[in-house]
């Protein structure tokens, strides 16, 4: 499917707004959760690969339907390995660091089944970042 | 039950230190006297990173950030703000340059330090999938370039903002792409190098794990500005996951039609392709890396004729680094009057630094050009491993050199580095703590670059040689004064000599060394470092511990009597210092 103008471009953006609108704003928005695993070099030698699937288990078992589990790049906290950043409908997004699959379980417990934190692991995202 | 209010409060060893575990206590104990035990949760987070205004709480969802909280803070804290809803004014933290005060962490200048161009969608986007590039205005810099500017006027808007080259050298984007688009040629290339080698530096790989597409995207666009239609990603064999997304994000971005044929009906055709590389430092070189990707040896040539004028294949060639590519994007969609506000003089724009070595916080930060090395090192990277005493930054790799205390307020850009000694380099910032040994980095860079060296030309090839046996043999106490002066003889010869940057820079770790701490290379030359652990009688108590770690059985005496080390045989590995209950024993 190639793309021949600026113009179908943006169609083609426009329609993918409410997939990233949730993401850029940092808070949840539609009933979606999205769980962003950091999954460069260094997050997938702390495990973060395990983390990924053991998310994709313990949500499939709690019976969660409304999860997406997204691979993406290091924020640049290595030492906090593997990290993953969750975007609740109208939470803050929160990282949290150290998420090795043995954390998983009261993760999705205690963040996203009871709406609470995961004391111990949580980082503080503190940049600006360049509006494009 | 949910609850509904959440207090967040600093857990980093900075706060912790200023008693942010009492504060904690305190605030369980007025939280329980009050009855909202069940309504307010308390956590205890990593570092807020604002470590000279903790203790830091925050509470949630009012999303109000109190400063510099001490324990007798708290009854006001939970009486006035928990139960009465009345923000705490005098915690709140007051803006030094405005008087004002501010409620939120999002409104202070600390986490403005900050500031995400070239990583701007790492840990957003799925790097594997072009639609959330898209989501994020991805292509639409090109398609605009292709439709409504003339190469030309992309070059300029180039040129405007400022851009220098992120790979240490610091030239000119615009200029560079400039000077390949006005060579007449039936063929002209675009390189991207990813040849990344320097230690400790590691943000062209995670830009290309992260965020492929707008390093391909900035190939298309400099392609399109200089006159290119063949784009080469040099990348090092070592980044397989570099190297699989990159092939991921080509075949998507062929699939869509921002690259390949007539890219968005404006007759401009431009593909890229991936050369590995076979994990030589030199090949970063542009010149040699440009040889390598034709096969042939990675070795540099002399410049002039520069790659511009005469590269791959002989035909025009710009080679752009990683980082600098992944500037080009927003510099277009935002115009490059946004993106020469940010930064100081001759260095416009943020760098990503690598942090690594002594440093709490390993990882990658961006900041604003004219950051200092303070705020880089103690606010961001939240300070030196175990609160050792800062002793130097390592900065700019093999290339580069040491900065030390004294300069640790200097403003970063290409200039001011230079101007102490030190360089941008590529961005890999190893810290230093009080314990390591000056000598003995200067001998491991050399033992670096001397075995990088490609070995074309002599003063590289023999040159850091030699300099690695002076160092090797000062390290072993077998130099003398003499070695010093040759040390640094020989360092100004190949520095003026070398062929290329490799060999012309293989000699700053040493000189950078040797000029901010002689005395730790006179303690080798003079042969008067005492490189033995060392027993207090007084203090020893004769548990025998230290002599039974011992792997090389110097330690002697009878229980319950001091122990004695044989200052000759001690090998220093600290075995004896770590099994010490009573700390007796001193470090050499």
């Amino acid at each position: 499917m190639a793309i021949k103008s600026l113009e179908e471009l943006r169609e083609l953006r426009k329609s993918l707004q409410n997939t990233l609108k949730q993401r850029e704003s940092a808070v949840g928005q539609n009933d979606q959760i999205e769980l962003l695993v950091g999954m460069g070099t260094c997050g997938i030698a702390a495990g973060a690969r395990d983390t990924y699937q053991a998310l994709m288990d313990v949500t499939h078992q709690r019976g969660l339907d409304n999860v997406r589990i997204i691979s993406v790049g290091c924020i640049g906290s290595c030492t906090m390995e593997p990290t993953v950043e969750i975007h609740m409908p109208g939470r803050e997004a929160l990282i949290y660091g150290k998420i090795t699959k043995k954390r998983v379980a009261q993760l999705v417990d205690d963040v996203l089944i009871n709406n609470g934190y995961l004391d111990d692991n949580l980082l503080i995202k503190s940049f600006q970042k360049a509006v494009t | 039950m949910t609850e509904r209010m959440t207090i967040l409060v600093c857990g980093g060893t900075g706060c912790i230190a200023l008693e942010s575990n009492e504060i904690i206590a305190a605030l369980k104990e007025k939280l329980a006297d009050v009855g909202l035990t069940e309504e307010i949760r308390i956590i205890r987070t990593g570092c807020f990173g604002f470590c000279g205004q903790g203790p830091i709480i925050k509470l949630q969802p009012d999303n109000i950030t109190y400063v510099q909280v001490g324990v007798e803070d708290v009854n006001e804290i939970v009486d006035e703000h928990i139960v009465k809803g009345r923000i705490v004014e005098r915690l709140l933290y007051v803006n030094p340059r405005t008087e004002e005060l501010v409620k939120t962490s999002e409104e202070m200048d600390f986490y403005k330090k900050e500031y995400r161009i070239a990583l701007r969608n790492l840990g957003l986007i799925n790097p594997e999938d072009i639609l959330e590039y898209i989501a994020m205005k991805g292509y639409e810099a090109l398609a605009v370039c292709l439709n409504e500017r003339t190469p030309e006027d992309v070059v300029q808007l180039i040129k405007d903002s400022k851009l220098r080259g992120r790979g240490g050298g610091g030239f000119s984007t615009g200029l560079k792409w400039e000077l390949t688009a006005r060579e007449e040629s039936d063929e002209k290339y675009i390189i991207c190098n990813a040849d990344e080698g320097d230690p400790g530096a590691f943000m062209d790989r995670s830009i290309l794990e992260g965020d492929p597409h707008s390093v391909l995207e900035a190939m298309a666009i400099g392609g399109y500005a200089t006159g290119a239609n063949i784009g080469i990603v040099y990348i090092r064999a070592e980044y397989p996951l570099a190297y699989k997304r990159l092939q991921i994000a080509l075949s998507q971005a062929r699939e869509y039609g921002f690259l390949g044929k007539n890219i968005f009906d404006s007759g401009f055709d431009f593909d890229v392709e991936i050369r590995l590389g076979a994990g030589a430092f030199v090949c970063g070189e542009e010149t040699a890396l440009i040889n390598s990707v034709m096969g042939r040896r990675g070795e540099p040539t002399k410049k002039p004729p520069y790659p511009s004028v005469s590269g791959f294949r002989g035909k025009p060639t710009s080679v752009n680094n990683v980082e600098t590519l992944a500037n080009i994007v927003p510099i277009l969609l935002n115009g490059p009057e946004w993106f020469s506000s940010i930064g100081t003089d001759t260095s416009k724009g943020t760098k990503v630094f690598a942090l690594a070595g002594k440093i709490n916080n390993v990882g990658l930060v961006e900041v604003p050009m004219g950051t200092t090395l303070r705020e880089i090192i103690f606010d961001i990277g939240g300070g030196i491993i175990g609160g050792k005493e800062f002793k130097a930054v390592q900065t700019g790799g093999p290339s580069g050199g040491v900065i030390t205390k004294e300069d640790l307020d200097t403003p970063i850009d290409y200039e001011s580095l230079k101007a102490i000694g030190s360089m941008m380099g590529s961005g890999g910032m190893i810290v230093l703590d009080e314990d390591d040994d000056m000598v003995e980095l200067a001998k491991f860079y050399l033992d670096f670059t001397q075995d990088e060296s490609c070995g074309k030309c002599t003063p590289c090839r023999v040159g850091t040689k030699r300099l690695h046996e002076i160092l090797d043999r000062l390290t072993r106490m077998e130099g003398s004064p003499e070695d010093l002066d040759l040390l640094e003889d020989l360092s100004y010869n190949i520095k003026y000599s070398a062929l290329c940057g490799l060999g012309q820079t293989a000699p700053n770790p040493v000189l950078s060394t040797m000029k901010y701490f002689r005395s730790e290379y006179d303690a080798y030359a003079y042969r008067t470092k005492r490189i033995a652990f060392k027993i207090i009688e007084d203090k020893c108590i004769g548990c025998t511990k230290c002599a039974r770690v011992c792997p090389v059985a110097c330690i002697e005496g009878s229980p319950k009597r001091p122990h004695v080390i044989d200052e000759a045989d001690c090998i220093a590995c600290g075995a004896c210092y770590d099994a010490c209950p009573v700390d007796a024993i001193e470090r050499p």
